[in-house]
């Protein structure tokens, strides 16, 4: 598959400067992109959590701010101007640090989660072609990037000088990198049926079998146990316990204020996306339409509609979207678990299930 | 019953216990006794009083009188009983914290703000006032500091009344 | 339930660790000095007087008839229990007899205070344990109480409606009708808190066995009201001694069982809440189906100047057993006024049963014993 950067290179071809020197653009370009993607991203995604929540909890969220005088209304769209509101009030708080704190670990940690999402958006495709850069070990670069986060987190947490923060970062760390451990085997079940790391060739193989979750029983339950796994990976409810707001006021990102803790609330949306973007690859088919959930040979090509590159973009988004809002709902429905609790569920129930998966279903695929 | 319970302590305690008819109340006349009486009413088979509903301290006004009433009930017989005990400033009172629980912070509330001191109870400090209080407020002689901490109390109310 | 290490093994040190007065999740400015060791709790010490604000010696000058606002401030989610009890230790200080009508209407009003008084405790406890929605609705519910009672005294929080001698103002017109619809609407609200919280299974292993008070410690920490009730047994004042017209009424005590754990536990202190929501809604009903008619201010006192003595009466408020102890010099104003708060013996329990417990338990136990530190510092 072809992918942006091999696109930018091929078209800037005629002009006659060092190959490095356009690399340098054709990869700067894409990552500029990418980070206004995040940016964008976490405004919307910021809006959305404010008016679902809202609604479930029998209130209308945000409905006063508009834009240039028209505020969207009295339905779900109201106070649509929140979102720049939001956004500006984030840029330009005044950012207070403790007097004790750790100024550089301070300053540093919130850029180490964030680079570890921009990373983990380079192996991370939006349509058939759109992506920035298609690894051949694709899935493994994207479970391997995503645990970068953890560093920032301990170091956020170490660096407020304060016994909750380190309590916060301490229990968030051992939840993400207990729960990549399902993630990883639950995303190698389609490793294994498919023959690829590749994304391209997941879903290419999706398109000429079926979508993923309806191969057998076992990629079924997988998909559960992979979706439960990322809220857990992502910190939110019913696993947030870093981010108790009972116990620990926010936990580890209590003492950040201002422009880096705008960096982190935008690491955590942009983690949502990619998980939900995966999951929608691995499991749901990624780019293609629901007309194509099983492919049958007797109908031919053309009688598919709404498949193509721009409807690509739009099958993945809107099932990435429904991920996201199921992870919204989960937020506003469900207590939290105690920290032994969450991890009774991980290594006690997780991780079996999943080896449990990853045989049968080897032996399904001898059988089948 | 009321009778059956006069009947039973004053055969028990006989001099250090009194009933009072107008008042619907025994007053313990011997401040050492207390603490017998005490176990006797929680322990005893036909009365049982188990939980210590109130501890409330007093003050006589005439010079340095102190009272505690408890008002105890039991929760197998469902019958009530209030007792009293009226001593001078310096007496030893004795804690009940190890026979009721609940004694203990009702007791720590007695010494803030009444000043009583109760022997052998375990964890004698002030409870609702800050630890550097001076004086005990609820006794009918306590005057308002002038100075709490360097600032000075005002006098002129005029402001807010 | 979990062991302390055996610290001959592992040397490991005990952290203090400071729940201040300002925290979202202490129900007040209550303070928590916490001694863990690693994540379990050894001992946790309350630390209370933040909100003191001598209560008892602004009564020792005041008139009996001025002392019935600041008794709806000790304990501002259930006011008219706390005015209702301190009434009626005036009215047997004064032996007075009152109306029908007037022992109805505050049964009435009690009940709906009842009410209102769990729904917040209901809600506080999921958010403590993080169960944010709930907390929304139980209020949306709370709202439609308070606005009976703004239309029956013109207040939304703090009454001052229930005087010795009588109630302030007779039923407005329209109080009837409207509790009726309040009725009709509320009782499968109730369900519905059922199907987020009380069958939810992360709710249940949060709270289910976790900060078990046995009946004997209970009793003997003088703790009273739901939360004793929880651990399995039904002393209940209304039934026991009961007072005012409560004898009249046919309702049930909801007892803790130990359904989803053991008995006593949160979740029993928890559900035992929602069950007397219940109940008060079935007392409600009977005293609105039942209600005489009447002048409420007959018996009201123009000055209140009872004889020399003393007095204790109880009352069966929403967190427990209120006494009220007034000692009268035979002059319009008391003597003594000690108001014994059901919150202050049911905080007094914590350190017993959280020890061996994590620190997220602790603020569940904290929510479960459902505390107001208004009535605890008075």
């Amino acid at each position: 598959m072809i992918s942006i950067v091999d696109t930018i290179l091929d078209s800037l071809s005629f002009i006659n400067i060092d190959i490095n020197m356009l690399l340098l653009v054709a990869i700067i370009l894409p990552g500029l992109v990418l980070f206004v993607l995040m940016a964008i991203n976490v405004m919307l995604a910021v809006y959305f959590e404010r008016k679902v929540a809202a609604f479930m909890q029998d209130r209308l969220g945000p409905m006063e701010v508009g834009i240039f005088g028209y505020k969207g209304g009295k339905k779900f769209w109201g106070g649509i101007g929140q979102i720049f509101a939001d956004t500006v009030k984030l840029l330009t708080k005044e950012d207070i640090m403790p007097a004790k704190a750790d100024k550089l670990l301070m300053l540093i940690s919130p850029f180490i989660i964030v680079t570890g999402a921009l990373l983990t958006f380079i192996g991370i495709p939006f349509s058939k072609g759109l992506i920035v850069s298609d690894f051949n070990i694709g899935i493994l670069y994207i479970i391997a990037m995503s645990s970068v986060g953890v560093i920032g987190v301990i170091l956020a947490g170490w660096s407020s000088n304060n016994k909750w923060s380190l309590y916060g970062a301490m229990r968030s760390a051992a939840q993400i990198i207990s729960y990549e451990i399902p993630i990883g085997l639950t995303l190698l079940l389609i490793v294994i049926v498919c023959g690829s790391l590749q994304v391209s060739e997941i879903v290419l193989w999706q398109s000429e079998n079926r979508w993923f979750i309806f191969h057998s029983p076992f990629a079924f339950i997988a998909f559960f146990i992979y979706f439960i796994s990322v809220v857990a990976e992502t910190n939110r409810t019913p696993f947030d316990i870093p981010e108790a707001e009972s116990e620990l006021v926010a936990g580890w990102m209590t003492e950040f204020s201002g422009f880096k803790w705008s960096i982190f609330f935008m690491s955590e949306y942009a983690n949502m996306l990619i998980v939900s973007i995966v999951a929608s690859i691995v499991f749901l088919g990624g780019w293609l339409s629901p007309f194509k959930i099983i492919h049958l040979s007797f109908i031919p090509e053309t009688w598919y509609l709404l498949d193509g590159f721009y409807w690509g973009i739009f099958w993945l988004m809107l099932k990435a979207i429904i991920l996201i809002f199921v992870m919204m709902w989960f937020r506003w429905t469900f207590p939290r678990l105690r920290v032994d609790q969450l991890m009774y569920v991980c290594w006690k129930v997780f991780i079996p299930f999943s080896l449990a998966n990853l045989f049968l279903i080897t032996i399904w695929e001898l059988i089948f | 019953m009321p009778n059956k319970i006069k009947d039973i302590l004053s055969k028990k305690f006989k001099d250090a216990i009194n009933f009072s008819e107008d008042q619907n109340c025994y007053f313990i006349l011997d401040a050492t006794k207390l603490e017998n009486i005490a176990t006797f009413l929680c322990n005893s088979k036909d009365l049982q009083y188990n939980y210590l509903m109130c501890l409330s301290a007093y003050d006589l006004g005439e010079s340095t009188k102190f009272g505690i009433a408890y008002n105890l009930y039991s929760t197998h017989f469902k019958h009530y009983i209030e007792i009293r005990i009226e001593f001078e400033e310096n007496c030893e009172i004795q804690s009940v914290s190890h026979i009721w629980k609940t004694a203990n912070w009702h007791e720590r509330e007695a010494f803030d703000l009444m000043g009583i001191e109760f022997k052998n109870h375990p964890d004698m400090k002030r409870i609702l006032l800050p630890e550097d209080w001076e004086g005990h407020p609820l006794r009918k002689d306590y005057k308002t500091p002038e100075y709490y901490k360097g600032m000075p109390v005002p006098k002129d109310k005029s402001y807010w009344e | 339930m979990f062991k302390v290490i055996d610290k001959s093994i592992i040397n490991t040190d005990e952290m203090v660790l400071n729940m201040g007065p300002q925290h979202p999740s202490t129900h007040g400015v209550l303070r928590l000095k916490i001694i863990t060791d690693g994540e379990i709790v050894n001992k946790v010490e309350p630390i209370i007087g933040y909100l003191h604000r001598c209560f008892e010696k602004h009564c020792e000058n005041l008139p009996y008839e001025q002392i019935v606002p600041f008794t709806d401030r000790c304990d501002y989610l259930a006011s008219m229990h706390m005015s209702h009890a301190y009434s009626m230790t005036v009215e047997k200080l004064l032996d007075i007899k009152l109306p029908e009508r007037v022992e109805y209407i505050r049964v009435i009003v009690s009940e709906l205070q009842r009410i209102a008084s769990h729904l917040i405790a209901v809600g506080a406890f999921g958010l403590d344990v993080g169960a944010i929605t709930p907390f929304t609705w139980t209020l949306r519910d709370r709202e439609r109480i308070l606005d009976l009672f703004e239309l029956l005294c013109g207040a939304r929080l703090l009454y001052n409606y229930v005087w010795p001698g009588g109630v302030s103002h007779d039923l407005p017109v329209k109080f009837i009708e409207r509790t009726y619809e309040f009725l009709d609407y509320f009782l499968p609200q109730i369900d519905e808190y059922n199907q987020l919280l009380t069958t939810n299974k992360i709710f249940i292993e949060r709270s289910a066995d976790v900060g078990v008070l046995p009946l004997d410690v209970g009793i003997n920490f003088g703790v009273t009201g739901p939360s004793l009730r929880a651990s399995g047994t039904n002393f209940d004042l209304r039934k026991d001694e009961p007072y005012s017209v409560y004898d009249k009424f046919d309702f049930n005590i909801p007892v803790g069982e130990g359904l989803m754990g053991s008995v006593g536990d949160c979740w029993d202190r928890y559900y035992v809440r929602v069950l007397e929501m219940k109940e008060s809604v079935k007392i409600v009903r009977q005293a609105l189906d039942s209600l005489p008619k009447g002048d409420v201010h007959e018996v009201l006192p123009k000055k209140i100047r009872p004889n020399k003595g003393e007095v204790y009466s109880r009352y069966e408020s929403a967190r427990g057993d209120v006494g009220f102890y007034i000692r009268s010099d035979g002059k319009n104003i008391p003597t003594r006024v000690k108001m014994r708060s059901p919150a202050y013996c049911n905080l007094s329990v914590l350190n017993e049963i959280s020890s061996g417990w994590m620190i997220s338990d602790i603020i569940a136990i904290l929510g479960s014993l459902d505390i107001v530190l208004g009535e605890i510092d008075r």
